[in-house]
């Protein structure tokens, strides 16, 4: 990991002092060293420039703010937020030109809430020796196997391909990670009854505190103006009718982002309630890769999404009501 | 603030028998905007009208809304209504309370109970109703006929007769279609080609009108009155100007392999070819497929022979781009393929044929020269067996074959019989048939000619399998009306064959977003009362490409199709649809799912500079624009759309969000 550190910085040094880009979008410390932030960098700010097992913040969505401005900028992408870039492409949010992609090889992001709830506290570095992670804390040295302490999102990981750059950092050495069923608590949700169902999303939800961070990290979120902030829609600082009506936000969220979602896992990584929101985004995949055929968004940047195309075969609305079950 | 009239209407007793409507009127007096509500026995009758009026002028109404039918039924008489009092006519809004409510049920108080729903409904969108503008669009006068088929050729004689140009577009190198196929025609029995040809003649001598044959409609883009359409025509390798149709070259060529397509593949022709006689235009084309010079670059036989010089092996296809008014579909049928039927045994025997193979055995112009002597042997068959609905009437879950009937088959059969037992009167000839069906004037007469005068021997009963003893063919089949299976020895079986869509049809109604149904035939804008127009506005339909017909409904069609067109054409401008949709462009982020949900092609996305609140100055985004006059308001987009910068005029999200409230208060 710290060798492809180094090598980031360096190329990134070479990109800005041969005039290819004026700006480097990667990450900086932030007020832990676990809490990584994406920032825009220039030559001299370089320094503060990290990338380590924290650097799980897609930088994808940044790039839509960068390409408005001028001249073109780096960015480092992991191969799962490569999707998402792609999907921005496709979406016409981001300008292809305007951006130089490296590809960075990632193996798998750390969750500090995973290795808090092992009881491991005042965390004050990590590093890696193999397969397991050597954590010193106030209170001495801990130790943990690396994918016990994984993202959610890293345990699905979609693999080590880049589908859309301009140059591969990589360092060839063996790593795993990944491997699990991304839609097993999908099926498991399936299975219940509709109460059970609706029970399980009434607690989950309830968490929310509404801080809109799930919304501002997803790069399918991408309006100029969320119906959610627009007076006009309807939506916006109505009262609601009971406590439950608030959290329909995650649900219309879900449908917004229904076909254009690339499973790429943010909105589960940066909710501080620890709400597990992919799942509603899982369940719209798994649906579209049953009805309409398996389909990856953002695996390339030109294809009709399922949802936005209609074909005789499609299924029939009665779909829902046929799978609901009964309460 | 809005001063809403409410006017409830009885429609005699067909809603007031089920809807107490004083009641409906008294409870609206109480709903926010309402100033004035009444009731009155036929709200669309002058006397009603007149009240209309005269309330909007009492009691300074802004709009109205009137429980009665369906807005398919008198919307538009309610909007003249509004209009000759001086309102907008988008602020009349429809309660349907006939059949959405007193027809669909029989509780007096349930049903009233819903009346109220729904009127309260109709008042809470139009609270937020506001006046819209029609706007126009010119028209093109000029249109574009796909296929040159006998519907074809009709619709364009009629629209050049009118006046207006007219291009027809062929694929085949000739007009003419499946009718120059056909020896006779039901039920006067004349002589397909001496009332078509003059037809074809007409076509290619009219001024007006301009043929473009062996090309093939590439794309369409615009809208009605607007459209623009790119034709390939293909390269024939023959100087069309030059070729006198003198037919040497045909009888030169050395390549014998090309199945002659205009006798259904009975026999062969040349690489070089005139299709028939009667061909307009009558010229040579090169198949490239079985040309030996386009193969090896040796030969040269036609261009040899062809003392006009016309033969060009340089030839290229040429582009063609037109602007169009209107577009007609005239893309007309084929038989289905009958290789999966091996009951009846098509593909093994060469004596089992199909109807239209039929037609040209029997023709003078066809591969006999009109004797009909069986393929295999080439001798006179004795007995001939006719099987009716092959691939016809299949049930649904039958893997081949089309699950309608192809009406025409009947009458064809029943000419083909009486034909044979008029010619030859040694013969047998079994009709098998599920049930007859000719309706249409003189149909049924001529059905029972066959029967009765030429002694037709109609079996009722289905064909179970035709297999082969010596030279004959066994067809076994059951005979219902005697209850009995039999067998018949027969020399030639003949398959009264179900059609299709010709397949090109699929692929141009994608190219004009006109819609199909799903066995492929055009879909109508409404089944009972526009049968010749598309729901894409500004495509017509003529002949079969819309379902089976015969050549007088073909040719009524048709007619009917160059009626609209003329209708349209005559128009100096469009009037559209004002209830299309908008783009908020300081709300859309250019994401372009509208554009892909679009069925009609109507958004485009532009650059333009952007001015609003809170947007710095001079900034330019892609955002995008509905184009109102292709936009047929059907609101794809505004549900599409994620960020809600999409709103449907008229139908606005925050109307439709008011009408869920009123329904759920």
């Amino acid at each position: 990991m710290q060798r492809v550190a180094e090598m980031m910085l360096e190329r990134a040094k070479a990109l800005l002092a041969d005039g290819t880009v004026n700006r480097v979008v990667g990450w900086e410390m932030g007020e832990f060293f676990y809490d990584l932030t994406p920032a825009v960098f220039t030559a001299d700010g370089l320094d503060k420039f990290v990338y380590n097992g924290f650097s799980g913040a897609n930088l994808s969505k940044y790039m839509i703010k960068e390409c408005a401005k001028d001249g073109k900028a780096l960015v480092f992408l992991k191969p799962c937020d490569t999707y998402s870039f792609n999907q921005l492409i496709n979406e016409h949010r981001v300008d292809r030109e305007k951006v130089y992609i490296i590809g960075v090889e990632c193996r798998g992001m750390i969750d500090i809430r995973k290795i808090r709830d092992m009881g491991i506290k005042g965390v004050t570095a990590i590093r890696e020796e193999g397969e397991e992670l050597i954590i010193d804390t106030i209170y001495g040295e801990k130790k943990c196997a690396r994918k016990d302490a994984l993202l959610e999102k890293c345990l699905c990981c979609k693999g080590q391909e880049f589908v859309v750059y301009d140059e591969l950092l990589t360092t060839g050495e063996a790593f795993t990670v990944g491997g699990n069923n991304r839609f097993a608590k999908v099926a498991e949700l399936e299975a219940m009854t509709p109460g059970e169902r609706f029970a399980f999303w009434r607690n989950e939800l309830s968490k929310c505190i509404r801080c809109n961070a799930c919304r501002n990290v997803c790069p399918a979120c991408s309006c100029l103006q969320c119906v959610f902030d627009n007076p006009k829609s309807g939506i916006a600082s109505k009262a609601n009718a009971d406590d439950f009506e608030e959290n329909m936000f995650h649900i219309i969220r879900a449908f917004h982002v229904a076909g254009r979602c690339t499973d790429c896992g943010e909105c589960s990584r940066v909710c501080p309630q620890g709400i597990p929101l992919h799942l509603l985004n899982r369940k719209f995949i798994k649906d579209v890769n049953e009805f309409y055929g398996e389909f990856q968004a953002g695996a390339d940047n030109t294809t009709k999404y399922p949802l936005t195309n209609f074909t005789k075969e499609d299924v029939e609305p009665s779909i829902v009501t046929n799978r609901g079950g009964e309460n | 603030m809005q001063r809403i009239g409410v006017f409830v209407c009885w429609c005699g007793s067909n809603i007031a028998a089920t809807v107490d409507v004083a009641a409906v009127a008294e409870a609206m007096k109480n709903e926010p905007g309402v100033v004035y509500t009444t009731d009155y026995q036929y709200m669309c009758s002058e006397g009603g009208q007149s009240r209309i009026k005269q309330a909007i002028k009492d009691y300074n109404l802004t709009g109205i809304v009137v429980c009665s039918c369906s807005p398919r039924m008198h919307e538009a008489t309610f909007r003249k209504t509004a209009v000759a009092a001086g309102l907008n006519p988008y602020m009349v809004e429809i309660a349907n309370i006939r059949e959405h409510c007193s027809w669909i049920h029989k509780d007096k108080e349930e049903a009233t109970e819903k009346a109220v729903i729904l009127a309260r409904t109709a008042v809470a969108k139009l609270m937020l109703n506001a006046p819209l503008t029609s706007g126009t669009s010119p028209v093109i006068k000029r249109a574009l006929v796909i296929g040159g088929g006998i519907a074809g050729i009709q619709t364009a004689l009629d629209i050049a007769d009118a006046g207006y140009e007219v291009d027809i577009v062929e694929k085949r190198p000739t007009i003419g279609g499946r009718m120059a196929q056909l020896d006779k025609t039901f039920p006067t029995l004349d002589c397909a080609a001496c009332i078509l040809t003059p037809k074809m003649v007409d076509a290619a001598s009219n001024e007006k009108i301009t043929l473009y044959t062996y090309s093939e409609v590439e794309s369409v883009k615009g809208f009605v009155g607007n459209f623009s359409a790119k034709i390939r025509k293909k390269a024939r390798f023959v100087d069309a100007t030059k070729c006198t149709g003198c037919a040497v070259c045909t009888e030169k060529c050395p390549s014998r392999k090309a199945k002659n397509e205009f006798n259904m593949g009975l026999n062969n022709r040349g690489a070089i070819y005139i299709p028939f006689a009667q061909a307009i235009p009558n010229v040579a084309t090169i198949d490239p497929e079985y040309c030996i010079h386009a193969k090896t670059g040796k030969c040269g036989i036609c261009q040899k022979n062809c003392s006009a010089g016309a033969i060009d092996f340089d030839q290229k296809d040429e582009i063609i781009e037109r602007e169009y008014g209107a577009i007609v579909m005239a893309t007309g049928f084929q038989p289905i393929k009958l290789d999966n039927f091996e009951e009846f045994g098509y593909a093994q025997y060469p004596d089992v044929v199909t109807s239209l193979e039929f037609e040209r055995l029997m023709n003078a112009a066809g591969p006999t020269k009109g004797t009909l002597l069986r393929p295999s042997d080439l001798s006179h068959p004795k007995t001939l067996v006719f099987v009716q609905c092959v691939g016809s009437r299949c049930s649904a879950d039958a893997k081949d074959g089309k699950p309608y009937c192809s009406k025409i088959c009947c009458m064809y059969t029943a000419k083909h019989a009486m034909l044979v037992r008029e010619k030859y009167p040694d013969t047998d000839v079994h009709v098998f048939y599920i049930d007859v069906r000719t309706p249409g004037k003189n149909f049924d007469e001529f059905q029972r000619r066959a029967v009765e005068q030429y002694g037709v021997d109609y079996i009722k009963g289905m064909v179970g399998k035709v297999t082969k003893k010596g030279d004959k063919l066994m067809v076994q089949g059951s005979d219902l009306l005697n209850n009995e299976q039999i067998t018949i020895a027969a020399d030639m079986v003949i398959l009264a064959t179900a059609i299709e869509p010709d397949p090109s049809a699929k692929q141009i109604a994608s190219l004009l977003t006109a819609s199909i149904d799903t066995n492929n035939w055009m879909t109508e804008a409404h089944a009972k009362l526009r049968p010749v127009e598309s729901p894409t506005a500004g495509v017509f339909l003529s002949g079969v490409c819309q379902g089976p017909k015969d050549v007088p409904e073909t040719v009524a069609q048709a007619s009917a199709a160059a009626s609209k067109v003329i209708g349209l054409l005559s128009k100096d401008h469009m009037v559209t649809n004002p209830c299309v949709a908008q783009s908020n462009e300081l709300l859309c982020n250019g994401c372009t799912t509208c554009e892909k949900v679009c069925p009609y092609g109507a958004i485009e996305y532009k650059d333009k500079p952007i001015v609003g609140p809170g947007v710095p100055r001079g900034t330019i985004r892609r955002v995008a624009e509905v184009n109102p006059a292709i936009c047929q308001g059907c609101g794809a987009c505004t549900v599409a759309c994620p960020s809600g910068a999409m709103d449907l005029k008229g139908f606005t999200n925050r109307q439709i969000m008011a009408e869920v409230d009123a329904i759920c208060k």
